[in-house]
């Protein structure tokens, strides 16, 4: 067998996952993926100079996850599958930059983040995608924006109006995130302080994804009533996110009225959370064997009411600003994303949904809270920006309904257990539908029981290349109401 | 007297954004900044420094000055209801325009001169814009001089009130047109958005992206005034013609005030038009015009 099979957050031992031949694996992963398989992970390890690329592959549909390896022993070198396979292009392009094992025949072998000096360093000898022609003009955006945005260059060449092409060059934000966590692993509180640095607006999705894949390698079962309490604290934050993002959207095409509407419901969230561990953003909640902060039942009720009273008032909002016209003239048909495109780029999340591609960790690879009250995926099939808009709106109406069942049927118990020593040379995955899309974080152990390599994988690698292509033929105009129907996070890709 | 009302006039630009502010604070449920408070920004703006770009040149620096002076000169050829203009002679409505236009073609001029391809995509929009406003902007001068058989602001308006009934009709047309005009010309919703920070989607901001300081203070004071302006034509159309001078200045403040809520209103309730979609929301202004004219030529032939 070519591939290990296991669950999301089951760990292995590094010994039982198969090592394959680097070109039969890439054959695989091409297999796979016509087969109806997602390309989870794709990443290298460094252990006395000898890279292993380690591969994920889902199958959404029998929640199972393949596991398998490479060693590159001495060649420096393969054949890229970004020809056969789309999704593969960031993967092996990190690989290239991390560990300088180069993929053959890779159409667009650019820097993902910082590059490397002297090849292809982001500061050195970037070479954009150029056009020429009479009426052909280039358009710089960024790094440094107008707002409070974080950094990000774009560059589109237009012609008039119209983008035919958009690139989008990040890496500003790196801080080193994969290796300040094996620097730093004897520092326990440090790490999931780190998790949640990853990306601000997914506090809890990061933390709880590397708690989780921590409490996996020590074999350490949380208890319900921590889990549910994660549960709730992750459709907290996908609730004020989506909110806030629908008055986000409502600024971009000037409307008012939803932008204040929108932006006042998702204070009422965030306050929530708030209410639950002392930070609006959820930073302190999520430690490794549960959780710091206990809901109590007056807490509960609390919650619950709350949640009653926002599905009204959301559900009100939202029948205004998808029934005004001028909202709608601007975020229908305006940056499709065809479920073709979706599937073969590998999208994951709400953009994803939102052009038909059923894809949602909760459901796909259940863990945690929603093992024991099963997720509905939710789809659209426009895959534009009214789309991702309205995803946004009916998955607060679902997540209101998932906390509800949680905390209504809320169980006592601990809420915190210790964490014991690591088990060696284990390979763990973790798997967590932030409000964005899958969060994948991998954790190996070293011979000490010490994370030796920590690979994690923002959903917003997958769905910058999405922005590219949605935005391909739509006016330069409408670009930023594109940008933000996605609200990708520069610090999650830039790591 | 009319000198007081040119004065009024030259310190109330100001005013009336804050009345636009304030309804949009109101209605999004703040308490909001202080009418005055766009006073205050100018004050700031008037003592801060300010940077000019050195790959600019001398046009960069000279359209704050004329913007201004573009305004002013056109505010005095503009009639004030009862007193008349300040500057008045047949065919004075064709430097009204161009007064207009000179400070536009500048502003145009003075985006491209930065170099900068924001202000480049911004010069391209506002100037296909404006030259879909101006024709419209002669249909309704045309039909007004159509109607009372004169070619000089002051005498159309003081002759308006004494035309035959169909003229309620036209008035309207005119009046939408007009207000139409004033939208895209201050840059408000749905053409533009005065408020966003997004460079791709500007018009106007964008152009006047590089200016800071008193310079800016200036811009932004001029195209205070050019809204001014064309909201006191506005209400020139409809201010009625009561015996009393004081009713009569009274109608025409509270018109003025009228037109600045109605702007701040549908900046609450409607999005920004697509940027492709906006030419044809202008040619509902040259539409209405030419509906206006149709009626007037229609009604004249007639009566004769």
């Amino acid at each position: 067998m070519n591939w290990l099979e296991i669950k999301n957050l089951q760990s292995v031992s590094l010994k039982d996952i198969p090592r394959v031949h680097v070109d039969d694996l890439t054959g695989e992963i091409a297999g796979g993926l016509r087969s109806g398989k997602r390309l989870v992970q794709f990443f290298g390890n460094e252990e006395k100079d000898i890279v292993t690329l380690y591969v994920i592959l889902a199958d959404d549909n029998s929640s199972k996850l393949f596991v398998s390896s490479s060693n590159f022993d001495g060649n420096k070198s393969y054949r890229s599958i970004t020809p056969l396979v789309s999704s593969a292009h960031l993967f092996e392009r990190e690989l290239y930059e991390q560990f300088g094992i180069k993929p053959e025949g890779h159409p667009w072998l650019k820097p993902v983040r910082k590059g490397i000096p002297g090849i292809n360093s982001r500061e050195e000898k970037y070479e954009f995608f150029g056009m020429s022609g009479q009426d052909v003009h280039e358009v710089g955006v960024g790094p440094i924006h107008a707002g409070v945005i974080e950094p990000g260059h774009f560059r589109f060449s237009c012609h008039g109006e119209k983008i035919y092409q958009l690139e989008i060059k990040l890496g500003f934000q790196h801080r080193g995130i994969e290796e300040l966590f094996v620097r730093n692993n004897a520092r326990q509180t440090y790490l999931l302080k780190l998790a949640e640095s990853v990306a601000g607006d997914s506090v809890i999705g990061h933390s709880g994804a590397f708690a989780s894949a921590v409490e996996s390698l020590s074999n350490l079962d949380i208890t319900r009533r921590a889990k549910q309490i994660r549960t709730s604290a992750l459709e907290l934050e996908r609730i004020a996110v989506h909110l806030g993002d629908l008055s986000a959207l409502s600024t971009d095409v000037g409307y008012l009225t939803g932008s204040s509407v929108f932006g006042a419901l998702r204070t009422k969230i965030i306050n929530t959370t708030m209410a639950l561990c002392g930070n609006r953003f959820g930073r302190g909640l999520i430690t490794a064997g549960g959780i710091n902060f206990d809901i109590s039942t007056a807490l509960a009720g609390k919650i619950i009411s709350t949640m009653d009273r926002l599905n009204d008032e959301t559900t009100l909002a939202a029948e205004v600003l998808f029934s005004s016209a001028s909202v709608l003239e601007r975020f229908e048909k305006t940056g499709i994303v065809s479920k073709e495109t979706a599937r073969e780029i590998g999208m994951v999340g709400p953009a994803a949904r939102a052009s038909g591609l059923a894809v949602d960790v909760r459901s796909d690879h259940p863990s945690g809270g929603y093992e024991f009250f099963p997720v509905h995926k939710l789809t659209l099939n426009s895959g534009d920006v009214f789309a991702r808009a309205y995803i946004r709106f009916i998955e607060v109406q679902q997540s209101i309904k998932i906390i509800k069942e949680q905390l209504e049927n809320f169980t006592a118990g601990e809420i915190k257990k210790d964490v014991k020593q690591l088990d060696a040379e284990k390979f763990a995955v973790s798997l967590c539908e932030g409000w964005r899309g899958e969060i994948a974080y991998v954790l190996i152990t070293g011979k000490d029981g010490k994370l030796s390599r920590v690979k994690i994988k923002d959903p917003s690698f997958h769905n910058w290349f999405a922005l590219s292509l949605a935005v391909r033929n739509e006016g330069i105009s409408d670009f930023p109401l594109c940008n933000k129907s996605f609200n990708l996070s520069y610090s999650g890709f830039d790591l | 007297m009319k000198l007081l009302l040119v004065i009024v006039i030259l310190v109330s630009p100001f005013f009336f954004l804050g009345i636009i502010n304030k309804v949009k604070a109101v209605w999004a449920g703040r308490k909001g900044s202080p009418i005055l408070q766009p006073y205050y920004d100018f004050m700031k703006l008037i003592r801060k420094g300010e940077v000019i770009s050195r790959t600019t040149s001398f046009i960069f620096q000279a359209f704050p000055s004329i913007s201004i002076a573009s305004a002013v000169f056109a505010l005095l050829l503009i009639p004030f209801p009862f007193y008349g203009s300040v500057i008045s002679f047949p065919g004075d409505f064709v430097l009204f325009a161009y007064a207009f236009g000179f400070s536009k073609f500048i502003m145009v001029l003075a985006a491209l001169d930065t170099g900068s391809s924001f202000e480049g995509m911004g010069a391209s929009r506002e100037a296909t814009y404006s030259t879909i406003v101006e024709t419209a902007f002669f249909i309704v001068v045309g039909s007004l001089a159509l109607l009372t058989s004169q070619t000089s602001f002051s005498v159309i308006f003081s002759s308006l009130s004494v035309s035959a009934g169909y003229s309620v009709l036209v008035k309207i047309l005119l009046v939408i047109s007009l207000f139409i005009m004033l939208l895209v010309e201050g840059s408000r919703i749905p053409v533009d958005d005065p408020n966003t920070h997004l460079e791709l989607t500007m018009i106007h901001e964008v152009m006047i992206l590089d200016y800071s300081g008193p310079d800016l203070a200036f811009i932004l004071y001029s195209s205070g005034l050019k809204m001014t302006v064309l909201s006191i034509l506005i209400s020139d159309l409809v201010v009625p013609a009561f015996p009393n001078l004081l009713l009569v200045m009274a109608s025409f403040f509270l018109i003025l005030l009228m037109i600045f809520t109605a702007i701040g209103l549908i900046e609450s309730f409607i999005a920004r038009s697509r940027m492709s979609h906006v030419p044809q929301f202008i040619f509902v202004m040259t539409a209405l015009s030419l509906t206006a004219f149709a009626v007037i030529a229609f009604f004249l032939r007639g009566v004769k």
